[in-house]
């Protein structure tokens, strides 16, 4: 019973699902909205469970000397941010809660992004070598998508725009659409075999 | 170690400061760069230019500060264009980080343009689980959102009389950085069939461009170049334009270094039948 029950639970609920969202009518709606409402609760339900075990992990690891720093900044900012946004007035731009949002998260995260660029020319210097055929179609693909993005004289940018236009709407949608079809196909496959209870290994064991 | 052995094996550091330095000239000297507007671009552009006074647009703003340099041009494009005709827009988000974004960029324009919140605009707030979201909102904005951001409720606000779903709406409007755009996709476009336009990252365009095609997107705006190409049409060029500057050197700068490391290559493997390492 431990096993049939969680598979029948399944099943019922991914045919009743299935249903619902081809036929709208008022008790497809019902359903729909329902079981909504069990999703949201149980992510709701799960929050606390995940505040907990960051705030008990990083409580334990200022214990530990050399950790203590940065598990001190992690819980400062925790609770600042969750304690100055508690009032609805604190949402607005100007008050203390969106000031740290505007002057000390927005320009980490930019920072942190804007390395990138420097990690995407260090590995283009290393990647885009003409090594083999298929390599130099890789390397040929790669220049003139960004050459795209610099102005060229005699109208080559209007003639490189339209060869870039091709390639993502050609050769490109190609693979995409395939690999896409694949993964559709595969989601759908996997989805049909844990309703069924064929697929049971999400249950922890096979 | 002749030249072109030295050129494979650079420093990857030596990489980083050419960047770094590259970068640094349109900081200190600006200069402009001409932007042809591509088909996908302007298809946004008109649609929402057809558009008539007071109808809805519904704009998901869906990205973290990490890529607000690259996606908040193209969202203020569209907000001051819509404001300017007098459109009205329902501004919701599906990232955690979201609402920080939609506070500043409406408090900006919304002052600029003379803008009532509540009246000319409703932001809707966040909420998590982009799919089920989308979906309750094709039944009523109200189920996932009884109140807006503010904790006002909906049948409160002016701007909500007569707007229940999706089907008031003339078309959305999804700018993201993750993976929301398939959700607006499958379960947006997909079950209620509004006009879907997207505004992403330059490197999620190649992943989008497929939808187009299909018709299940009526347009793209792709990156910073995207973005200054709907300032252009919008004519006010902001931040989209002025970092058209910095991404030219920066590409610019790649380039040649693919081009340096391809004739290194080249040169090192005539004569040791080839040549691995380097940045």
């Amino acid at each position: 019973m431990k096993r049939e029950i969680p598979i029948l639970i399944v099943g019922i609920t991914g045919f009743a699902m299935l249903i619902q969202y081809f036929i709208p009518t008022d008790w497809s709606e019902f359903i729909f909205s329902y079981s909504q409402d069990w999703v949201i609760v149980i992510g709701i339900l799960a929050m606390p469970l995940g505040i907990w075990s960051l705030v008990k992990a990083n409580i334990l690891k200022m214990k530990v000397p050399g950790e203590r720093f940065y598990s001190a900044v992690l819980l400062f900012g925790f609770f600042i941010m969750v304690l100055s946004g508690l009032k609805r007035e604190n949402l607005e731009l100007g008050s203390f809660h969106m000031n740290i949002f505007s002057y000390a998260l927005v320009p980490i995260q930019a920072t942190i992004f804007s390395l990138l660029a420097f990690f995407i020319a260090s590995a283009a210097y290393r990647a885009f070598r003409a090594r083999s055929v298929l390599a130099t179609i890789l390397l040929l693909t790669a220049f003139l998508i960004m050459l795209r993005f610099i102005p060229l004289p005699f109208g080559l940018s209007t003639v490189n725009l339209s060869i870039v236009s091709w390639i993502l709407k050609v050769p490109n949608m190609a693979a995409n659409r395939a690999i896409m079809m694949g993964i559709g196909l595969g989601a759908t496959a996997t989805a049909m075999k844990i309703i069924l209870g064929i697929e049971r290994t999400y249950m922890g064991h096979d | 170690m002749s030249f072109f052995e030295k050129m494979m094996k650079i420093d990857r550091r030596w990489v980083y400061l050419a960047i770094g330095l590259a970068v640094i000239i349109p900081a200190i000297k600006s200069f402009d760069v001409p932007v042809t507007v591509s088909p996908e671009v302007k298809r946004i552009y008109d649609f929402v230019n057809n558009m008539q006074a007071g109808q809805y647009l519904f704009v998901c703003v869906d990205y973290d500060p990490s890529s607000m340099a690259e996606l908040n041009p193209m969202t203020t494009a569209i907000v001051n264009q819509a404001f300017e005709r007098d459109i009205k827009i329902v501004f919701v988000t599906l990232s955690q980080f979201g609402p920080g974004l939609v506070e500043q960029i409406t408090s900006e324009l919304a002052a600029n343009h003379h803008k009532v919140r509540g009246q000319d605009y409703v932001f809707l707030g966040y909420r998590p689980y982009p799919a089920i979201v989308i979906l309750a909102m094709g039944i009523d904005f109200r189920v996932p959102f009884p109140q807006d951001y503010y904790g006002t409720p909906l049948d409160s606000l002016p701007i909500m009389n007569g707007i229940k779903n999706f089907e008031d709406v003339k078309g959305v409007i999804e700018i993201t950085s993750g993976n929301t755009a398939d959700f607006w996709l499958t379960y947006g476009n997909g079950r209620y069939g509004f006009p879907l336009a997207i505004g992403i990252t330059g490197v999620m365009s190649a992943n989008y461009y497929q939808y187009l095609s299909s018709g299940q997107l009526f347009g793209i705006i792709p990156g910073v170049k995207g973005a200054a190409e709907y300032e252009e049409l919008v004519g006010y060029p902001g931040e989209g334009k002025a970092q058209m500057a910095y991404q030219v050197i920066a590409h610019a700068v790649i380039i040649l270094f693919i081009i340096l490391s391809n004739i290194a290559y080249f040169a090192t493997r005539k004569r040791k039948g080839g040549f691995q390492g380097g940045a």
